[in-house]
């Protein structure tokens, strides 16, 4: 990030000294003005010590720059037990002689005034403090003390916009802490107008949650985010956000994931989402949007994924035990690690503190795909736009991260379709509506793709239901007066199976008739045919009557003409009823 | 003095000024607070005093010690408790008293 700042082809750019916070290098574009005053001021509980302290140990860590701690308010031992649970050994840096930490005492009731002085005294010590270990940061926290420890004013301020000069000189880069004043930035209204860049650091209480914010005042001879941006005092340091990069330039991913519901996946023009991508579940109460959330964690983990699913109103095994009645085990996956369900009411941590949550989560799990179940509930926390900037964060640094991310969200049935509370709508991938569709005396549930980019998708709303097998997508059933669902269906269902009985039965209907008709056929042809053949049989009589006839006229003729030869006339009239 | 040690002592602890000057550099403020300074003490503490200078130009690891931020500052090391008196030490009457000493005339009535 710095090098790519660094690398860009700018004239002149103002050298900085990175101050290895997260996020606050993004926001100064680099970090603070190099070996120039950086004055950090708020008030009290703010952290303004903290980020002192940091920017000393990071720059010792990170950037190899020996750092002094002027400290006017606290021991040395005080300081390092109190950064001692973010992990910043000050001791052992002091060892190393990377830090050096100064106690400066000023104690009113010890000290006398009478005539000049001036605080050279304190630039001395200081001057020996950086020579002593090289140091290129410094920290004084927090010189208005010294208003308490001496009474001229004229003096003191005299010198500390000498003090301001000389750390200029020196070339050390200087944070100077400030409370916050009245009307001002700092008490004393003098630090803010000789610093190079001026943070502002403030902790806020809104409907009872807080909030610490920065901002950035001034900046000189630099340009930078203006925005008040929330930061966080974390485990292991300060943490502003965003921590992650504004711009739109992460890579994508062209691998396809299943949604866990096959019916689901034939309704994108890809079968899936995008890996990467995400995917917004909006749906009125009791829609099962964590029954669809849950068959999604499922499918990524049985094809070999990592899920961290974020339950904001489920605990762990209550969300397992309601999926497992709907087909949809778990448990095996969260005990092979694939799967982990971290659960927590909103209103547990602020806003900023979630999502920090979920940075770590994901920088220590390395997941492929994060379910936030659902992103409503973190309306109780903040207002729209706060969440509407926190999503928007989060989705982008799941991008640049290529983890496919599911959000549900609960929308009030009096809201317009296409908008959501929190106006995420727009910063999705890919966005599902689950809906109850209302009639005839019962509640059903539809599902449609409101949106996919980069893929066709189905424009129907598909009926489904959860069955202890899961959740199945229905076929589409459009009726008269659109499509029709539930009992509807059923009766339409009913309707078509008796249509098609009827049907069948008028086939058969059919058929016997024809088989009758056949037989009718037949037997007529079977009477012609007998009729026939008792006309054949009648003809034939007549043919041999007919035959007898002139047989028997051939022998008279012939007795008639040879009477003297009997025996010749004997012998063929013996033979012919044999012929 | 050598005839009476311990009673002497005694009365010294209570009469011993152990006194630091810290100067940085040869500056206006710097000299005259020590001209002013040696004045008073020859004035009033004559033999009951030990003054050290210490110039923070030379010696800038002092500075920590006596928590020394204003130059020129004068410590009372002894008698407790340290006391601390900043600025050119122009004002007598106050350099008295910040360093708890009673006037020469007043020594007396005691």
């Amino acid at each position: 990030m710095h090098d790519n700042l660094r690398a860009a082809p700018r004239l002149a750019t103002l050298p900085k000294a990175p101050s290895g916070i997260e996020g606050l290098d993004e926001i100064t574009e680099g970090g603070l003005p190099l070996g120039r005053p950086t004055l950090i001021c708020g008030s009290a509980g703010c952290g303004k010590t903290l980020m002192g302290v940091e920017f000393l140990v990071r720059g010792a860590l990170e950037y190899n720059e020996p750092g002094v701690l002027m400290a006017f308010e606290e021991t040395s031992e005080e300081l390092a037990a109190n950064v001692a649970s973010l992990g910043f050994d000050l001791p052992a840096l002091q060892a190393q002689k990377l830090l050096r930490v100064d106690h400066v005492h000023v104690d009113r009731s010890e000290i006398e005034e009478t005539g000049e002085y001036d605080l050279e005294g304190l630039f001395i010590r200081l001057g020996y403090a950086i020579d002593s270990i090289n140091a290129k940061r410094v920290v004084l926290d927090t010189i208005e003390s010294l208003f308490s420890g001496f009474s001229n004013q004229a003096v003191l301020r005299s010198e500390i916009r000498r003090l301001f000069r000389w750390l200029k000189d020196k070339g050390v880069t200087t944070i100077i802490t400030a409370e916050r004043g009245d009307g001002s930035l700092t008490r004393q209204g003098l630090e803010e107008y000789v610093s190079d860049c001026v943070i502002l650091l403030d902790n806020r209480v809104i409907d009872q949650i807080t909030t610490r914010r920065l901002r950035i005042v001034k900046y000189r001879g630099s340009t930078h985010g203006t925005n008040e941006y929330p930061y966080l005092i974390s485990e292991e340091g300060i943490s502003v956000l965003p921590v992650t990069s504004l711009r739109l330039e992460h890579r994508v991913s062209d691998h396809i994931v299943s949604t866990g519901i096959p019916a689901l996946d034939e309704m994108f023009g890809r079968r899936g989402f995008y890996q990467g991508s995400s995917i917004l579940l909006t749906g009125t109460a009791g829609t099962a949007k964590t029954t669809l959330a849950a068959a999604f964690a499922q499918e990524v983990c049985r094809h070999g994924g990592r899920c961290l699913y974020f339950a904001f109103e489920e605990s762990p095994h209550q969300l397992i035990r309601n999926m497992l009645s709907v087909s949809i085990d778990l448990e095996p996956h969260v005990q092979d690690g694939r799967l982990i369900i971290e659960a927590s009411r909103p209103t547990l941590n602020g806003l900023e503190r979630h999502l920090v949550t979920i940075h770590k989560l994901v920088h220590d799990f390395k997941p492929t795909a994060v379910v936030i179940d659902p992103i409503s509930n973190l309306i109780s926390v903040g207002n729209v736009n706060e969440v509407r900037s926190m999503l928007t964060r989060l989705i982008d640094f799941l991008k640049v991260n290529n983890i496919t991310a599911l959000f549900t969200s609960l929308i009030s049935g009096s809201l317009q379709m296409d908008t959501t509370e929190e106006g995420v709508s727009s910063l999705v991938d890919t966005w599902i509506s689950v809906r109850d569709l209302e009639g005839v005396g019962e509640r059903n549930r539809g599902l449609s793709i409101l949106k996919s980019r980069g893929m066709a998708h189905s424009n129907q709303v598909r009926e489904f239901v959860i069955t202890d097998k899961g959740v199945e997508l229905l076929d589409v059933v459009v009726g008269p007066t659109g499509i029709i669902t539930g009992a509807s269906r059923l009766v339409r269902q009913l309707q078509e199976q008796e249509q098609e009985l009827a049907a069948r039965q008028e086939l058969a209907r059919k058929d016997r008739e024809l088989a009758r008709r056949r037989r009718v056929l037949e037997a007529t042809i079977a009477n012609l045919r007998t009729e026939f053949e008792s006309v054949e049989e009648e003809f034939r009589q007549l043919n041999t009557e007919e035959h007898d006839r002139k047989t028997g006229q051939v022998k008279n003729h012939r007795k008639a003409t040879r009477s003297s030869s009997p025996s010749d006339a004997a012998g063929p009239a013996d033979q012919q009823p044999n012929s | 003095m050598e005839n009476q040690p311990v009673a002497a002592t005694e009365d010294f602890k209570e009469d011993y000024w152990e006194l630091r000057l810290y100067v940085a550099g040869q500056t206006a403020k710097s000299v005259a607070a020590l001209a002013n300074l040696r004045k008073y003490c020859e004035q009033h503490l004559l033999g009951r005093y030990r003054l050290e200078v210490i110039d923070l130009l030379v010696n800038p690891q002092l500075a920590e010690g006596d928590q020394i931020l204003a130059i020129p500052t004068l410590v009372r090391k002894v008698p407790v408790p340290i006391r601390k008196i900043i600025g050119d030490l122009s004002n007598e009457e106050r350099v008295l008293v910040g360093l708890d000493i009673r006037p020469a005339g007043s020594t007396t009535t005691r």
